[in-house]
C-alpha cells in the first residue's frame, strides 16, 4: 500500500479553560491515502473543528506528530506557509474576503503564492468558477452572494491552488436546506475528480454518500471507524448508537 | 424608485400607484419644510445679529473687506506655508504611525523589543503636550549645537509628526484588531506569508475602516501645524497676526480661519465620497 498523504500520530491537543484543562484531542491516530474521502462525524465539542485546524498548523498540537506525504509537519523547525500551499481548507463560515471581488478572492493566492501571471491565475480562476456555475458572479463582491454560493467560492478558491488534501469544515452548516444540496454535489464532483479529503460534518446522509471512511470522535478520540455502511447503519459502540440516535430524531438522517 | 416596465407587461396596481404618489408628495413636502424652517432661522440670527448694539463695531474690527483684501497676500503667503507643512506632516505622521501599529501587533518573541518601543512610544506621546514637544524639538535641539542640525521648520515638522503619528498608531491599531481573526486565518490557510496577509487581507479592510477618525486627526493636524510660528517660522494666522497688530482689526483673523475651513473642505469631500464609494459597493461590509 502507498504511504498515505496525511497521517496523524497520537495527537494530544488541550485548551487552557479557566484554571483547569480541556484535553480536546487525546492520542488521536488517523491515515488518510491518496484519493480517499474520511469523514469526521461526531457531537459537538468532540474535537473535529481542532482536528482540522491542528493539520493545517492553525493550532499547535501538544503531543504526537502529522506527517503530510510523509514529511513531519508539526516539527516547530518546519515553515508552515509551505506546508498550507499544499492543503487546501475551507471553513464553516466561508471567510471569504469581503474588500475583494469573487475573482480577487479566488485569484489572490494563485498570485501572491504561488506566482502566476494575472493572466493565467485568471482563467484557471474563471474556468473553475463557470464549472461551479459562478462565471457571471465574477466582478461581484462576496456579501452579494447567497451563502451557497459564497461557500462554492470558498471552494474554488481552496481547489484552484491544486491541494494534495481538503479540509472542508461543516461547509453546509450555515447553508439553508436548499442551499445545501448545491454544495454537497459540488463536493461529490471533487471527490470524482480524485482528491484527497478529510471532512467534518454533521449531515449524515452527505457522509453516507461521499465518505470512503466514517470516523465517530469521541471526547477527541476515534471511537469508531469503518465504512459509512459499518459506522453509520450498525454501529458497534454504544455511544455512537446514542449519537446516531439523537440525530434520528432531530430529522438529520 | 422608479415604476413602470412595460416591456415585462407589468403594469402597478392602482395601491402601489397611490402609494407612489403619497411618497412622492410626502418628500417634497418634507423638502419645503427644511427650507422654510432653515430660512426663517437664518433670518432670526441675521435680525439678531446685525440689530446688535454693537454690530457696527464688531463689523468693522472683524468683517472689514478692504482690510481683508489687503491683509490677503500675506495671509496667502503663510497658507502655502501651513499647505506644505500640512502635506509633510500628514505624510510623515501616517508612515510612522502605520509602522507603529503593525510593530504593536507583531506577536513572535524576536520583535519584543520592537514591540515594547512602539508600545512606549504610543504612550508617551500621546501623552506629551504637543507644544512641549515642539519647544524641545526647535529650541532644545539647536540648543546643543550638534554640526548639521537641521532648519527649524524641519526640526518643527519633526516634533508634529512624532506627536501625531502616536495618535495615528493607535487609531491603525484598532482598525487592524478590528479585522475578524478569521480572516488572517483564511489568508493564512490559503499560504500567504504574515506579510501578505497583512498587506492585501487585514490593511485594506483596516484602512476603509478607520477613515473616518484618520480624517479627523489629520484636520487637527492641519490646525497644529500653525503652532510651527511659535518658532519662527510664518504660517497663516501669525501672518494675520502681524496684521491686526498693525491695524487694531481682526479681520485678518477672521480671513484665516475661512481659508482654513476652505482648504478642510476637500479633504472631508474626497475620503466621505472614497469610503462611502467602498462599502456602497461591498454593500454589507459590517454584515460579514
Ligand atoms: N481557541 C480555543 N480556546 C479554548 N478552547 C477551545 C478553542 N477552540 C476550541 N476549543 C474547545 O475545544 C473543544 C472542541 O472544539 P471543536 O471546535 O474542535 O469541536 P467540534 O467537534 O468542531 O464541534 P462542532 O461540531 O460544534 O463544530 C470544545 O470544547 C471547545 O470549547
Ligand atoms: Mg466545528
Amino acid at each position: 500500500m502507498s504511504e498515505p498523504v496525511l497521517s496523524v500520530r497520537a495527537v494530544r491537543k488541550v485548551f487552557r479553560a479557566g484554571r483547569g484543562t480541556n484535553v480536546v484531542l487525546d492520542d488521536l491516530s488517523l491515515d488518510v491515502t491518496e484519493h480517499e474521502v474520511v469523514v469526521l462525524v461526531g457531537a459537538s465539542g468532540s474535537g473535529k473543528s481542532t482536528l482540522l485546524r491542528c493539520v493545517n498548523l492553525l493550532e499547535t498540537i501538544d503531543d504526537g506528530a502529522i506527517y503530510l506525504e510523509g514529511r513531519h509537519i508539526t516539527d516547530p523547525r518546519v515553515k508552515p506557509d509551505p506546508v498550507r500551499q499544499r492543503i487546501g481548507i475551507v471553513f464553516q463560515s466561508f471567510n471569504l474576503f469581503p474588500h475583494l471581488t469573487v475573482l480577487d478572492n479566488v485569484t489572490l493566492a494563485p498570485r501572491r503564492v504561488h506566482r502566476l501571471t494575472s493572466g493565467q491565475a485568471r482563467s484557471r480562476a474563471l474556468a473553475l468558477l463557470d464549472r461551479v456555475g459562478l462565471a457571471d458572479k465574477a466582478a461581484e463582491y462576496p456579501d452579494r452572494l447567497s451563502g451557497g454560493q459564497q461557500q462554492r467560492v470558498a471552494i474554488v478558491r481552496a481547489l484552484v491552488n491544486a491541494p494534495r488534501l481538503m479540509l472542508l469544515d461543516e461547509v453546509t452548516s450555515a447553508l439553508d436546506p436548499e442551499l445545501v444540496g448545491e454544495v454537497l454535489a459540488l463536493i461529490r464532483d471533487v471527490k470524482e475528480q480524485g482528491m484527497t479529503m478529510l471532512i467534518a460534518t454533521h449531515e449524515m446522509a452527505f457522509a453516507r454518500q461521499v465518505a470512503d471512511r466514517v470516523c465517530f470522535l469521541d471526547r477527541g478520540r476515534i471511537l469508531e471507524e469503518g465504512t459509512p455502511e459499518q459506522v453509520l447503519g450498525a454501529p458497534r459502540e454504544p455511544r455512537t448508537r446514542q449519537f446516531l440516535q439523537r440525530i434520528v430524531e432531530a430529522g438529520k438522517l | 424608485m422608479t415604476v413602470a416596465a412595460p416591456a415585462t407587461g407589468y403594469e402597478p396596481s392602482a395601491l402601489q400607484r397611490d402609494r407612489v404618489a403619497y411618497r412622492r408628495r410626502q418628500t417634497v413636502r418634507s423638502v419645503l419644510v427644511a427650507a422654510a424652517s432653515t430660512l426663517v432661522l437664518g433670518v432670526l440670527l441675521l435680525v439678531a445679529v446685525t440689530g446688535a448694539p454693537g454690530w457696527e463695531r464688531v463689523r468693522s474690527s472683524f468683517f472689514d473687506p478692504g482690510v481683508a483684501w489687503r491683509a490677503l497676500p500675506d495671509v496667502l503667503r503663510g497658507l502655502w506655508l501651513n499647505v506644505q507643512l500640512l502635506v509633510f506632516c500628514a505624510t510623515g505622521a501616517l508612515a510612522v504611525g502605520l509602522v507603529a501599529a503593525i510593530l504593536r501587533t507583531l506577536r513572535p518573541a524576536i520583535f519584543f523589543p520592537l514591540r515594547a518601543l512602539a508600545t512606549s512610544y504610543t504612550y508617551v506621546f500621546r501623552g506629551a503636550p504637543l507644544i512641549i514637544v515642539l519647544y524641545l524639538f526647535t529650541f532644545g535641539v539647536p540648543g546643543l549645537r550638534l554640526t548639521g542640525t537641521p532648519p527649524v521648520l524641519v526640526l518643527g515638522g519633526a516634533a508634529l509628526v512624532i506627536v501625531y503619528g502616536a495618535y495615528l498608531a493607535e487609531v491603525f491599531r484598532a482598525g487592524i484588531e478590528s479585522v475578524h481573526p478569521s480572516q488572517r486565518a483564511a489568508a493564512r490557510s490559503l499560504g500567504l506569508t504574515y506579510r501578505q496577509t497583512m498587506r492585501h487581507v487585514v490593511l485594506p479592510q483596516a484602512a476603509r475602516r478607520v477613515a473616518p477618525p484618520i480624517l479627523n486627526d489629520l484636520v487637527a493636524l492641519q490646525k497644529d501645524v500653525g503652532l510651527i510660528s511659535l518658532a519662527g517660522p510664518i504660517d497663516a494666522i501669525r501672518a494675520a497676526q502681524i496684521q491686526t497688530a498693525q491695524t487694531y482689526n481682526y479681520t485678518p483673523y477672521v480671513l484665516a480661519g475661512v481659508l482654513f475651513v476652505l482648504l478642510a473642505l476637500p479633504l472631508i469631500a474626497v475620503t466621505d465620497w472614497v469610503t462611502l464609494r467602498a462599502a456602497r459597493r461591498q454593500s454589507a461590509e459590517h454584515a460579514a
